[in-house]
């Protein structure tokens, strides 16, 4: 191995072991590969259809798989304004995806019903969902889809995954 | 060729003083049904003697405090001719309900189910008036005036619910202004003001 890398690792030196903490590769598993379930229901899913095109690229953070089915999503991109009638359909989605699951509110009105403070119109994903990453802008750029994913990324890294799966014997 | 105001004419020869005289502002042409209930035959009359063969949509107006309280408007339009007209016909809040016109215009289902299910006015003989926009269940007429721009808390078990938006010192209205678009931007205002 002549390219050095990031982590320092040598298998000439460490073999072919590696020591971590479950939670990091869990973590790390985890957080590069999200496979979004775009839920487009605005103007906001073309912006997302942006983020997935090649000039921007998503899949240089592991989230280029957009799956049209809940079964096989890790992460739901509501993007766009969430209506009372839909509201429904979007919670029954979101409870047939698989844990662990994350959500990312995309704009503003996912975020908080933006301009359409209306009878007919949710005033945020969060009353019905666990948001995790709220993304602003009406519509957000795609660069700004990215700088979510990687807040999320980040987010998700940090998750005490083996605390909350695994008790400690009591000696 | 004919033009939209001899049409209204021809209208109003031939059912007389239930068509009001054919009033025109910029150049469209506006005629008033009396008679509600008789607005399937004057629609039938237009479109097949006068070759009104679209119809361009159905709309309604709620003159709150007025009586009568709702108005209903049909833009027609004719292709072979390149014309259009609109009729006007008034509907009072005790009664509610005008005959249907999709025996004339199949189009009319859609336009009366929104209709009815915005303003509530119903349409007799109309084949499947059920709401369409909002669902099955829901207990208020959107676009009435009496009905609160932040909506009203309602639930139908399993089909979806409705809570009221924070209004903010809203509404959030724009004003006509020949200024720059930041004075004409929505903001929170009294509109009785104007700024």
């Amino acid at each position: 191995m002549t390219q050095k890398t990031e982590i320092g690792y040598n298998s000439k030196v460490e073999g072919e072991v590696i020591h971590t903490t479950v939670d990091a590769a869990v973590n790390w598993f985890r957080k590069n590969s999200m496979w979004p379930m775009p839920m487009g229901l605005a103007c906001c899913g073309i912006e997302l259809m942006a983020a997935g095109c090649s000039r921007f690229d998503i899949s240089r953070f592991g989230s280029e798989v957009m799956r049209f089915s809940p079964r096989q999503s890790d992460v739901m991109i509501v993007a766009g304004t969430v209506t009372y009638k839909m509201a429904t359909a979007v919670k029954r989605i979101y409870d047939q995806m698989v844990e662990p699951k994350w959500v990312i509110a995309m704009g503003a009105c996912a975020s908080s019903g933006g301009m359409y403070r209306s009878y007919a119109v949710l005033q945020g994903v969060d009353q019905i969902l666990p948001v995790d990453v709220y993304i602003a802008g009406c519509p957000p750029r795609p660069e700004a889809v990215l700088e979510g994913l990687m807040k999320l990324q980040s987010k998700v890294a940090k998750e005490p995954w083996a605390k909350q799966h695994f008790k400690p014997t009591a000696q | 060729m004919t033009t939209a105001a001899e049409f209204a004419q021809q209208l109003k020869d031939e059912f007389g003083e239930l068509i009001s005289k054919p009033m025109e502002f910029r150049g469209e042409i506006t005629v008033n049904v009396a008679d509600a209930s008789c607005i399937t035959e004057v629609c039938e009359f237009a479109k097949t003697e006068l070759g009104f063969d679209y119809l361009i949509d159905i709309s309604t107006l709620d003159h709150y405090g007025e009586d009568p309280r709702f108005s209903v408007v049909y833009e027609l339009s004719s292709i072979s001719h390149r014309q259009q007209l609109r009729l006007k016909t008034q509907v009072t809040e005790e009664h509610g309900e005008l005959p249907t016109v999709t025996s004339v215009w199949r189009t009319a289902d859609w336009h009366e189910r929104e209709a009815y299910d915005m303003m509530g006015v119903k349409f007799t003989g109309h084949p499947n008036l059920t709401r369409i926009l909002m669902w099955e269940g829901y207990p208020h007429f959107p676009l009435r005036k009496d009905f609160p721009l932040e909506g009203k808390p309602t639930e139908v078990p399993d089909v979806a619910f409705t809570q009221t938006a924070p209004m903010d010192g809203g509404p959030f209205v724009t004003v006509a202004s020949s200024e720059n678009t930041t004075h004409r931007e929505p903001r929170r205002r009294n509109p009785e003001d104007g700024k």
